[in-house]
């Protein structure tokens, strides 16, 4: 309840030595009179006592009610079946959750109607205080700061004053030394993942190896290298000697897409004419950009869209970003067949995979 | 006897006896070799013919008379080849009102179906005459009764790993560039899931049975269902698309309502009359 128009002490104050600084004179009126405080209004509560009444009545009402509809949160907290459903949301939740809902909202309701009807109705100012400490506490503290200098000799005793600089400077060693230690740097593992030369291309969850002649043009395959998804018919022993943490990792990093289109739509670089089987190319499904999983693949356009941030790598053309914010081609897998015609990675990829990072370096694997 | 071997040096001897052989020889094969599947199959022959028909009204002018696809002037495809399409497409296409389309555009929607299923039926068995392609899957590929637990959640699996980058985690749907969008799969029928992944149909990518097998495609299908059934146990799902409709919803709707208790607050009702 406090006007806006009365300003601060400090502000007035300030105003004042402004104007004496450039001259002004400071005994112009104001502009804009202060109108001053609007005369007092009662409410119509202060002055109705059916009003009053009436207004006492709404806020016990809300309480009453706020109090009834805890209670009933309560019973359906204890009746109401767990499992059960209600308009196809959970039961139990929809009529715990709509009880003590409205009974908070009653309160709160309550409570605003209360101090708007009922409760004193004075108009007062509180005039705002100057932020600055007062000049006696200003001369105090730096009176004691001095005496402590001149006491202690910190000007005078010089060797005393630089040993301990000595002592102060050499606890950054040991920052340094023992931060520097927090754990191995990575080296090139950010930059290789686990395929390898030989290594089947198989579905992701069901590990079947693929043949060329199971995809047919238009076919996407979400695919893995064949040590990292378990299939009984197909698994050698010893095979899948990871597990935890260590094969979710490497799954996430060799994660590849399979597609095949027509071969006359491919426009392979140079380097790499033989790296497709009869237009089936192999590419990393992690997007370039910050890593999300791609396989949002347009058979009609051959575009790989990612969800996150729409970068748009053509897939005919080596993986090259035709839209978004993706900076690198998508990496490509050179593929082959093995002595029963499953489809085979003929190595690792030639570049990192994933988004970039510090020790990437440049392109490996450009176009010419 | 005579008659013959008087006129064995006539000029038009030698045809005659070539025309004899031609005779004899083309009466045996047709005595002695095995009679032909369409020959055999004549209500075959009338499906596919009646599906001719069909198609040369409603389909030929965008795919062409013989279905071998159409091009605009500008080289843009107009109706794409359905040679070695298959059924499978076709039953998907029309069967799900996508086909024929009201009006070129990026994408065909999908609507009530124009064709009775009969139509549809030699519509399919036309187009998989042209050539070899996919056929229509039978009722125990694609009906998903009865799958649950292990199953299930293998299909989710499934699921995650190959469809949601455009379908969405829930089946909702999502959009792609150039006005395209990957349709909601709520009351789409197990059938046309099953023949969609078979088949490919517009920007979708194909999901042969040789790599996806139809057990898969049947736990996938099933996991879908599942979706469509299970209780919104979170609270108001909002189309399940994310935060695009639950942003609009809490700026609109949630940040409205705290806006309005603001105004009653400041305002309305202290020195009012009412």
């Amino acid at each position: 309840m406090t006007d806006k128009h009365t300003d601060g002490t400090g502000g007035q104050v300030e105003v004042a030595g402004r104007d004496s600084q450039v001259g002004v004179a400071s005994a112009q009126a104001d502009p804009v009179p202060d109108p001053g405080l609007p005369p007092h209004d009662p409410r119509p509560t202060d002055i109705d006592e059916g009003l009053e009444k009436r207004a006492e009545r709404q806020v016990a009402g809300m309480f009453g009610l706020a109090t009834l509809l805890i209670l009933l949160s309560c019973v359906a907290y204890l009746f109401v079946d767990i499992h059960g459903t209600f308009l196809n949301f959970n039961a139990s939740n929809f009529a715990i959750g709509t009880t003590l809902g409205l009974g908070l909202l009653l309160i709160g309701m309550a409570a605003v109607q209360w101090a708007k009807k009922l409760m004193a109705d004075h108009e007062i100012i509180e005039d705002r205080h100057p932020v600055a400490s007062s000049p006696e506490d200003t001369a105090t503290v730096l009176s004691a700061v001095k005496l402590g200098a001149q006491e202690s000799g910190f000007g005078r005793r010089k060797m005393i004053r630089n040993s301990l600089f000595g002592a102060l400077g050499a606890l950054g060693l040991p920052a340094v030394l023992f931060l520097g230690d927090l754990g191995p740097l990575p080296g090139n593992l950010p930059s290789r993942t686990i395929w390898r030369r030989g290594m089947r291309v198989v579905n992701d969850v069901t590990g079947e190896p693929i043949r060329p002649a199971d995809m047919s043009i238009g076919q996407l395959v979400n695919a893995e290298p064949d040590v990292l998804v378990e299939n009984e018919e197909f698994d050698s022993p010893g095979e899948h000697n990871l597990e935890g943490t260590a094969l979710l990792n490497a799954k996430a990093k060799a994660a590849v897409i399979l597609v095949r289109m027509q071969p006359r739509d491919i426009t392979a670089y140079p380097t790499r004419t033989n790296w497709g089987i009869d237009g089936i190319l192999c590419y990393s499904k992690i997007c370039t950009h910050v890593g999300c999983p791609i396989s949002l693949w347009e058979q009609t356009t051959h575009h790989l869209l990612c969800p996150c941030h729409q970068s748009t790598f053509d897939l005919a053309n080596n993986g090259e970003v035709v839209f978004g914010p993706a900076a690198r081609s998508l990496p490509q897998l050179p593929l082959a067949l093995d002595a029963e015609g499953f489809i085979i990675a003929m190595s690792d990829f030639h570049e990192p995979v994933g988004p970039s990072f510090w020790e990437r370096g440049g392109e490996e694997d450009v176009s010419p | 006897m005579r008659f013959l071997s008087t006129r064995r040096r006539h000029p038009l001897a030698g045809l005659v006896v070539v025309l004899l052989g031609l005779l004899m020889a083309g009466g045996l094969y047709a005595v002695a070799a095995p009679k032909s599947p369409a020959q055999a199959d004549t209500a075959q022959q009338d499906l596919i013919e009646e599906g001719r028909q069909l198609f040369l009204v409603g389909c030929a002018s965008c795919h062409g008379k013989n279905a071998e696809g159409l091009k605009t002037k500008a080289g843009n495809i107009l109706g794409p080849s359905l040679v070695g399409v298959g059924a499978a497409a076709v039953d998907f296409q029309v069967g799900t009102g996508r086909m024929p389309m009201v009006q070129t555009g990026a994408q065909a929607p999908r609507k009530d179906p124009v064709y009775t299923d009969a139509q549809i039926e030699a519509l399919s068995a036309y187009v998989a005459a042209l050539s070899p392609g996919p056929a229509v899957p039978s009722e125990e590929d694609y009906n998903a009764e009865g799958i649950e637990g292990e199953e299930l959640v293998r299909g989710g699996e499934l699921w995650r790993t190959n469809c949601t980058a455009c379908h969405n985690f829930n089946a909702s749907g999502g959009a792609l560039p150039h006005g395209k969008y990957a349709p909601s799969l709520e009351g789409v029928s197990d059938k046309h899931m099953y023949e969609a992944m078979l088949t490919g149909p517009q920007a979708m990518p194909v999901f042969s049975d040789e790599t996806l097998s139809p057990e898969d495609k049947k736990q996938i299908i099933a996991y879908v269902d599942s979706l469509h059934e299970t209780p919104d146990y979170g609270g108001l799902s909002l189309g399940y698309l994310g935060p695009v409709s639950e942003g609009l919803f809490v700026w609109l709707v949630g940040m409205g309502v705290l806006v309005g208790f603001a105004v009653w607050i400041g305002t309305s009702g202290v020195r009012s009359k009412k």
